[in-house]
């Protein structure tokens, strides 16, 4: 139907997630209508945004490497990782890269991460060989990590995948804690579901300590 | 746009778009039910945890083209004991992958909804766990479905001395016909009381290599039944996996 370029693009377009067919074309004829040096910039970060990016060998965050990309011989470690300043005894376990970022806008943590890429879902065929579990145990030991967070969701997947971690790390002499539960700030109590507030209550703590 | 209100057990979640989750509902009245739960990944979501599997909910929720919408959820029970217990947790996701599997929309089914309340509850409530719930809930599962395995002779031929069970014929069969896992009086004694009204008493069973046998052969007959996989168990049940152990890496 159209020129063969436009169609590839399109295509291409419509396999992104929650691109439809229709929406892959609106893309299309928009790109098509920028100024070049506008399409082109978004081709050229997307080039240097796959051959920058990594996982980081460590903690599967994302790393970027200097420019130049990286080689499979030598995966890089992301910014986390590389700074001396973090603590190295304390490692945060969380599901996605996004995590990471969630939770260092808090400002409350300077320990190390450890992404799992994933959560346990048995009913997506997801089990805990599919998570960078392996890979996290191994760096227990020669990091001299004392202190395992497990910062996965609240949720049915993020409480397996946080038991399951527990379950494995119990004999190990380390200490394994989960974040806390509860009411989000500026929200009501009324709305607040039976699990949260159960939670919440439970790990109520002194004021004025 | 009709309202209706239903209680339901959540049984599985997936994602819609932004902060969306189309909720899968085995509802008491309506059999099982595709809804959507508006800004529930929301952390100010009114909603908060309550529609999480395998939460016992009752709901408002009004009719959509496709979806349903929720428009309210309360708990009925929220089996906290089942959320913190791997073991437990695992039972109770094996029992909402079943029933997913088992359930179809726009079938009424009162029975199914109310012996997975009656087995979430009795997951949550009872200690030790009891080891045998999982296999007792796939067989009575499969009776009510008109599949019940045929314990008391040979299925192909009715001898009354059978030697094997095979999951696929779905009942035990004799030394001339024999297929499938060799099986021995007490396993088969088990399935009858699970399945001849002595479920309690056959819950109270301890772990053993009688009550393992009978989960097992129960997930193999009801995988034949369903022509498929049944993840949670095959997942879960080798936790640690081997592999998976600290020393194993040292």
């Amino acid at each position: 139907m159209y020129a063969n370029a436009v169609q590839e693009l399109i295509d291409e377009l419509g396999r992104l997630p929650g691109i439809g067919p229709k929406s892959a074309q609106r893309i299309a004829f928009h790109l098509l209508k920028l100024a070049p040096e506008d399409a082109l910039r978004l081709a050229r970060s997307i080039t240097v945004a796959k051959e920058r990016v990594s996982w980081c060998r460590r903690c599967f965050n994302i790393a970027e490497s200097a420019a130049g990309g990286v080689s499979p011989d030598d995966p890089v470690e992301c910014e986390i990782c590389r700074d001396s300043r973090r603590d190295g005894t304390v490692v945060c376990v969380v599901e996605e890269p996004r995590d990471v970022v969630a939770v260092e806008k808090t400002r409350e943590f300077r320990g190390r991460y450890h992404v799992l890429q994933g959560a346990i879902s048995p009913i997506d065929g997801v089990g805990p060989d599919k998570l960078r579990i392996r890979e996290l145990l191994a760096r227990l030991d020669p990091e001299g990590i004392t202190e395992v967070i497990l910062c996965t969701n609240p949720n049915i997947e993020g409480d397996a995948t946080a038991l399951y971690l527990s379950k494995l790390l119990k004999d190990l002499p380390l200490q394994v804690t989960r974040i806390a539960s509860g009411l989000p700030v500026g929200g009501d109590l009324e709305y607040a579901d039976e699990v949260t507030l159960g939670r919440a209550l439970e790990g109520r703590r002194a004021v004025g300590e | 746009m009709s309202l209706y209100r239903e209680e339901a057990v959540v049984l599985r979640t997936h994602k819609l778009g932004e902060a969306d989750r189309i909720v899968v509902l085995m509802t008491g009245g309506r059999g099982k039910v595709r809804a959507v739960a508006k800004g529930i990944r929301k952390t100010k979501s009114r909603f908060g945890g309550r529609l999480e599997p395998p939460g016992h909910v009752s709901l408002l929720l009004y009719e959509g083209r496709n979806l349903d919408v929720i428009s309210q959820a309360e708990t009925v029970d929220h089996h906290r004991p089942i959320r913190e217990d791997l073991d437990r947790m695992t039972d109770a996701l094996a029992l909402v992958e079943a029933v997913d599997q088992v359930a179809q929309e726009g079938e009424t089914n009162p029975p199914l909804f109310k012996m997975l309340t009656g087995a979430l509850r009795v997951l949550g409530e009872w200690d030790p766990r009891p080891a045998l719930l999982v296999g007792a809930f796939y067989w009575k599962l499969l009776a009510l479905e008109g599949v019940a395995p045929v314990v008391d002779g040979c299925v192909r031929c009715g001898a009354p001395d059978t030697v094997s069970f095979d999951p696929v014929e779905g009942g035990t069969l004799c030394r001339e016909h024999r297929r499938g896992t060799p099986v021995e009086g007490e396993t088969l004694r088990l399935i009858q009381r699970i399945l001849g009204g002595q479920l309690a008493a056959a819950l109270g069973e301890p772990p053993g290599p009688t009550v393992s046998t009978v989960s097992h052969l129960a997930t193999s007959t009801l995988e034949a039944h369903l022509e498929r996989r049944l993840r949670t168990l095959h997942l879960m049940r080798e936790v640690p996996g081997p592999g998976l152990r600290f020393t194993n890496l040292a």
